[in-house]
């Protein structure tokens, strides 16, 4: 008898959501999030395809926008500027300088993809289609009611942020300390080898030189092995300046 | 609003991102790809936060909180993995993670001892020139 009412109920209410949204008359939020969303996914897709290495990053800037799109189309405001401020503003510039350091080919370059793109295809597109189906058939009956304040407002995640997520926030404060140290650490060795490799005229055949000198490239990598290994290949002067 | 738009959107991203870590070759555009993964994740976590703020009677905003925590993360562990990346583009030369095989198994003509890595090394030099 109550699981009889209970799905009565549950029935009405379904009913009623579908009465009052309406499956296939979509809003005007829904169409904005569809056309939005159909430029972010384009944008991901080229982002993953494209042959030229900086376009790649310049269509991240594009889904990365798109994105904070559409967490502005969520009432999620505070979420979207820190979108624009840290993917779009940091992270992008941080992958356009990496590769600019790993001296990437300007233009097209042929062996951009591996080998098993196929197979990837393959899992992509299974992943694709089960997740769609999975959600889909989940949250068929399911509306976001974006009506009254903003769910997602600086007031409401500020709140929210500092009343019940201190400490988490504090943690992470000192793990992005860590990081920093972590990255400043790593690449101090790459400035010290930048100089003696800008010392060195041939510094691409760098990798050759570690082929004949294994030890240089097994030991920790430090400025001093690093130097000596890019010191072979013109003459073992160098290994004195090194 | 559907929840099924969002929900639809932050898988095809996610898979699209998979598709990019599986076949992509440079090291920095498999971070792009893990950059897109997380992103697909973030719009996933702020819907359903919209949503269950307006059904629950109480939140703890947790769907946006995450998603902070996440950008936080995602920010770090990007300066990590390319500082790692220099670090092995200045020790190898080259960005290319299928030519990184020195800990994989069954290539094993690969040692350091062969005259192979200085051809396989060549070869590196002439893909990064």
């Amino acid at each position: 008898m109550i699981l009889a009412s209970a799905a009565a109920s549950a029935h009405t209410t379904n009913t009623v959501a579908a009465d009052t949204h309406g499956f296939l008359s979509p809003t005007g939020v829904e169409i904005a999030f569809l056309l939005v969303g159909v430029v972010t996914f384009g944008a991901a897709l080229v982002t993953v395809t494209t042959r030229q290495l900086v376009h790649a990053a310049l269509w991240l800037v594009v889904t990365l926008g798109g994105l904070a799109v559409e967490y502005l189309l969520l009432t999620a405001e505070f979420i979207a500027w820190v979108q624009v401020l840290i993917y779009v503003g940091s992270v992008v510039v941080l992958l356009l300088f990496g590769l600019m350091l790993t001296r990437a080919p300007i233009g097209r370059s042929p062996d951009a993809d591996s080998g098993n793109r196929w197979a990837a295809l393959t899992v992509a597109v299974a992943a694709a289609a089960a997740l769609v189906w999975v959600v889909v058939d989940a949250f068929r009956t399911t509306w976001i009611d974006l009506d009254g304040p903003a769910a997602g407002s600086t007031e409401a995640t500020g709140a929210s942020l500092f009343q019940n997520w201190v400490l988490p926030f504090e943690a992470l404060s000192v793990l992005l300390l860590a990081a920093l140290v972590g990255a400043i650490v790593l690449s101090r060795k790459a400035k010290a080898d930048a100089v003696t490799g800008a010392k060195t005229p041939n510094a691409s055949k760098t990798p050759s030189a570690k082929g004949a000198d294994p030890s240089g490239g097994t030991h920790s990598g430090t400025g001093a092995a690093g130097g000596s290994g890019a010191g072979n290949t013109d003459g073992s002067d160098k290994e004195g300046v090194s | 609003m559907h929840l099924a738009y969002p929900a639809v959107l932050s898988a095809l991203l996610f898979c699209t991102g998979l598709y990019g870590v599986l076949a992509r070759r440079n090291a920095i555009l498999v971070l792009m790809s893990v950059e897109l993964m997380l992103n697909a994740v973030n719009l996933n976590l702020v819907a359903f936060d919209v949503w269950l703020s307006r059904t629950a009677e109480e939140t703890l905003h947790s769907g946006q909180a995450l998603t902070l925590f996440t950008i936080a993360i995602a920010a770090a562990e990007i300066g990590i993995g390319l500082a790692i990346v220099l670090a092995v583009h200045r020790n190898r030369g080259t960005a290319d993670i299928d030519k990184l095989r020195d800990t994989a198994e069954g290539h094993e003509p690969e040692g350091p001892e062969t005259g192979g890595p200085a051809a396989g090394a060549a070869e590196k030099a002439e893909a990064t020139a």
